[in-house]
């Protein structure tokens, strides 16, 4: 049997998916369910004066309408944030449907509980509530001034002030004595996630028991589970948490909603089954954003170009609450602001604020984008100004394959790297030699499409996380995961994996894991997820630790089945441990052909226990919980090129080519799945997305056709390779690739865009770089 | 108002609201939920179907205006249990995720190839402009398309 790691298995979960069978939430049939309709305030910032829920209740369907006042007896505790980054942090009561007054225009005012999806959705409409309007706060400057203050209780918008600098007087001394110093101020626009499964909830109430059974499409079952438990004070073994089949997520399902707890709540208050899903235009004000940062990075570097030291000052948008773990985003990033150069003075500093806007949470990549925008941006603002190649400047100022592992400036531990062979053959990949020469043949001819080449190369921390890193940021729970792996009587196995896909392939990556580790065919593995009754134990999937978490915990776990079955083998086969080799999937006696067990009959042995060894207890089935040592720190090299139309401003992007390292790869297709998805996400910051609000806090763009989510006809194929450099801190020497993609394609692409402008004198181009802000900017220049 | 639709071959009958949309009667009517919902503005495409052989968004298309018609949803592609070409070429070349666009995309996709329009990289592309998904960056979407495209030709 040949080792399927390291190959491109077809994914097992394909079929259901692709012949409809699969069920996402708003799939399930539920007899005798509820449709919620959710009354959102109207006003990004207003008083609720009076909620008039008759005519509502008219309406043909509509049973019951709920306001805040109603349901405030629900809530045994407030929306849970589970990351207090400060002690000070100030975190106002968010209740998942608002009492007196509304702070965005996705904060619910009242419920509406219909016998039919159109019957909720009218009900919502008619229920008539009367605002009186507060002026909204939707600048983050503007914000911080405290002008007007969103939440009475805080007395401030400032929630917490958080900053990391190991040395202030290092930082100082580097820029006293800097050659080069450069000073930028980036915005990190706010994003909507989009995942194309909008979110759903059911509640479904067990006959027997108070049993309560939550289908929500969301990325952590495990830890809505417990969190559910504390909101509401249903007693968490009353509770059984599902997420079927999930639509996507980047983050956006990485949260405690409050329909979630609605739904939850009335189906208990009215004992019967409710559901709720929500629309896409409901996403885009009521399902948590990505981004919104004002950053400002400043280098001083000396006069060739070396970096000696960065200092980074942060404005983050918090949105109107808390939500889970809105403080803790900007700190993912805190600590690679130096990016992949050897760096000696690091400086961050972050302040979060509140606005009337939908609240910030996790998107793809979570503070790691935001940290590779800015000092892969201000690194090709340093080469302009020392006058060499934004590929030379990077390779001055790499850390360097013998610093690893790289104690970092911001007091990370660098686990292995060696950043400029990407590079090289992302270089070699787009053909930069080529294109450069074009560049300046198109330059030196005076067309006006302008072509551009945009260079990034990004670490980033994942496999989140170590439990005593996160408790000495602050974080509420720990960042290990759970796995069990079972051999069945008939020789199948059973994995139960805490992680929980949706979209990732975990059924697939774990069964080829075991597979290998036990010699059995992976169709024979069964991999159970997403569900606490089978699945009791998880921390589920984000920040890029499926696989150097989950997966490593699986491995673990598989060795340990396969220990125990060297010792019931050897018992069986009256032979000694050591003599045994497990080759093919048998256990065999060396010098002895003839004498051996598959490891199917050691599970019969395991199973009917009539001769196992004293000390052994019967069955095949082993668990591992595995608490990470350290963070991976995967990375690569993208080059990006655009080329850009002076007279319409309109942005192509015409090649791209991307060499990641994510250490060993378990399954490259899977792998190279998530760098194609995730480059797209990134590429649709640099050029496309925004989410858009007015002066009253009212989101302008809150549909498909106004929000650009890009379809196959904005985007090229992609050039991709990779080098392999394993981390040294897990058995699989694996690092993660959900996020890399997203980090590291957004500052390539704006390094393009703005490498094509240089002729105007354009150094800096603000995001998204739309046709209209990009024509304005190359007129302003001409006129200069 | 009563509508009676062919659904994969199976008469269906049912008195629905006039507002009702094709895409609710799939799903919540006849009971087949493989058609998503992705969007409330016609821009997602994960509700392709075809209707009389013509891919359509039905969240776009009322149940009433299917009245009579014929339609085939990603339950009705394969057949005997074999996978239609292109859902084949979709697993074939990784062009799914989390699989929520993809029926949509498939029927969208099958469409494409039918009626002649797929010639090369740029065709697929701009034929699959009205399907989006989050997950793949299309690439490999892209790729399954042709390669079902050429496989279709052989």
């Amino acid at each position: 049997m040949s080792p399927v790691v390291g190959t491109p298995v077809l994914r097992k979960e394909d079929p259901r998916l692709l012949t409809g069978e699969a069920r996402y939430v708003d799939d399930l049939v539920i007899a005798g369910a509820r449709y919620l309709g959710m009354v959102r305030s109207t006003e990004a910032h207003a008083e609720v004066s009076s909620i008039d829920a008759g005519p509502a209740l008219a309406v043909p369907g509509v049973e019951a309408v709920f306001t805040g006042a109603d349901l405030q007896d629900a809530w045994a505790a407030p929306m849970p944030c589970a990351w207090p980054v400060t002690a000070d942090m100030k975190n106002p009561a968010h209740l998942p449907v608002a009492v007196g007054k509304a702070c965005y225009t996705g904060d619910i005012v009242a419920v509406v509980v219909a016998t039919s999806r159109y019957a909720a959705a009218d009900g919502a409409e008619a229920v008539v509530v009367d605002y009186k309007p507060l002026p909204a706060v939707v600048d983050i400057e503007d914000a911080a001034t405290d002008r007007v203050v969103i939440h009475e209780s805080a007395g401030t918008n400032a929630s917490y002030t958080w900053a990391l600098v190991p040395d202030p007087d290092a930082v100082e001394r580097a820029f006293a004595s800097a050659v080069h110093t450069v000073q930028e101020r980036y915005v990190q626009q706010r994003l909507i996630p989009e995942a194309m499964e909008p979110r759903g909830v059911a509640v479904v109430p067990q006959p027997i028991g108070g049993d309560l059974i939550v289908y929500s499409s969301t990325q952590i079952p495990h830890i809505l589970k417990v969190m559910l438990a504390v909101t509401t004070g249903v007693p968490e073994h009353k509770l059984r948490v599902v997420a079927p089949a999930v639509g996507g997520g980047f983050g956006s399902k990485l949260n405690v909603y409050a329909e979630e707890l609605i739904a939850l709540a009335i189906a208990r208050k009215l004992n019967v089954p409710t559901r709720w899903t929500e629309d896409r235009t409901e996403n885009a004000v009521a399902t948590v954003q990505g981004r919104g940062q004002i950053q400002h990075i400043e280098l001083a570097a000396d006069a060739d170009g070396k970096i000696t030291a960065v200092r980074v000052k942060l404005l983050a948008d918090m949105g109107a609450y808390l939500q889970l773990v809105t403080p803790g985003i900007p700190l993912l990033g805190a600590f690679l602001y130096h990016g992949v150069y050897d760096v000696p003075a690091y400086s961050f500093e972050c302040t979060g604020v509140f606005t009337n806007k939908t609240p910030t949470d996790a998107y793809r990549g979570a503070g790691r984008p935001e940290a590779t925008y800015a000092i892969e941006r201000a690194i090709d603002a340093l080469a302009a100004q020392v006058g060499v190649g934004t590929d030379e400047i990077r390779r001055r100022n790499y850390i360097k394959p013998d610093q690893f592992p790289y104690a970092s400036p911001a007091g990370l531990m660098f686990d292995s790297g060696d950043y400029e062979p990407s590079l090289d053959r992302a270089l070699e990949l787009i053909g930069y030699e080529g294109l450069r020469k074009e560049q300046a043949d198109r330059r030196a001819s005076g067309s006006t499409k302008h072509l551009g080449i945009g260079i990034s190369t990004y670490v980033e921390m994942c496999g989140l996380a170590p439990s005593r890193v996160l408790a000495s940021l602050n974080y509420s729970a720990g960042g290990w995961e759970a796995a069990t792996v079972r051999l069945l009587p008939t020789g199948k196995a059973q994995v139960v994996t805490g992680a929980t896909p949706h979209g990732q392939g975990h059924e697939t990556s774990w069964s080829m894991l075991v597979a290998d580790r036990l010699g059995i065919d992976i169709d024979d593995i069964e991999v159970l997820h997403s569900d606490t009754a089978l699945s009791p134990i998880g921390m589920d999937t984000y920040g890029s630790r499926s696989l150097s978490v989950g997966g490593v915990a699986i491995e673990m776990a598989a060795q340990k089945v396969l220990d125990k079955a060297r010792i019931i083998a050897a018992h069986q086969m009256e032979a000694n441990e050591d003599d045994l080799e497990f080759v093919d999937g048998e256990f065999r006696v060396r010098g002895t052909p003839t004498k051996a067990m598959p490891i199917q009959a050691i599970a019969f042995e395991a199973f009917t226990a009539h001769n196992l060894p004293d000390d052994i207890e019967p069955n095949l089935s082993e668990s591992v919980t595995y608490d990470p040592p350290n963070f991976t720190f995967p990375f690569g090299t993208h080059v990006a090129v655009v080329e850009i139309d002076e007279d319409t401003g309109h942005v192509a992007l015409v090649d791209y080519a991307a060499v990641d390292d994510c250490g060993n790869q378990v399954n490259p297709l899977i792998v190279s799945g998530q760098l194609h998805g995730g480059i797209v996400q990134g590429v649709a910051q640099a050029l496309w997305e925004e989410a858009v609000y007015d002066d009253e806090g009212q989101l302008r763009n809150a549909t498909l056709i106004d929000y650009l989510v890009p379809s196959a006809a904005e985007l090229p194929s992609f050039k991709l390779d990779h080098t392999v450099t394993p981390s040294p801190t897990n058995p699989l020497g694996v690092k993660g690739i959900g996020e890399a993609g997203t980090i590291g394609s957004t500052p390539a692409v704006m390094n393009a865009v703005v490498d094509a402008l240089s002729p105007f004198g354009i150094t800096d181009v603000a995001m998204p770089a739309s046709p209209q802000r990009l024509w304005s900017l190359i007129q302003e220049a001409k006129t200069r | 108002m009563r509508v009676s639709i062919a659904v994969n071959g199976v008469a269906t009958e049912s008195d629905v609201e006039p507002r009702l949309l094709l895409v609710h009667y799939i799903r919540d009517v006849v009971g087949l939920t493989g058609t998503n919902v992705g969007c409330d503005t016609s821009s997602c495409g994960a509700c392709t179907i075809h209707l009389d052989g013509e891919s359509v968004k039905s969240c776009t298309v009322l149940a009433v205006q299917a009245d009579g018609g014929s339609v085939t949803t990603i339950e009705g592609l394969a057949t005997n249990g074999e996978l239609h070409p292109m859902q084949e070429a979709f697993r074939e070349n990784h062009g799914l995720q989390c699989g929520f666009c993809t029926p949509g995309m498939v029927m969208a996709a099958v469409s494409l190839v039918e009626e002649g329009r797929v010639t090369d990289e740029a065709s697929v592309r701009e034929g699959l402009e009205g399907n989006l998904c989050r997950c793949t960056g299309y690439h490999n979407i892209v790729k399954a398309v042709l390669a079902a495209a050429q496989g279709a030709k052989t």
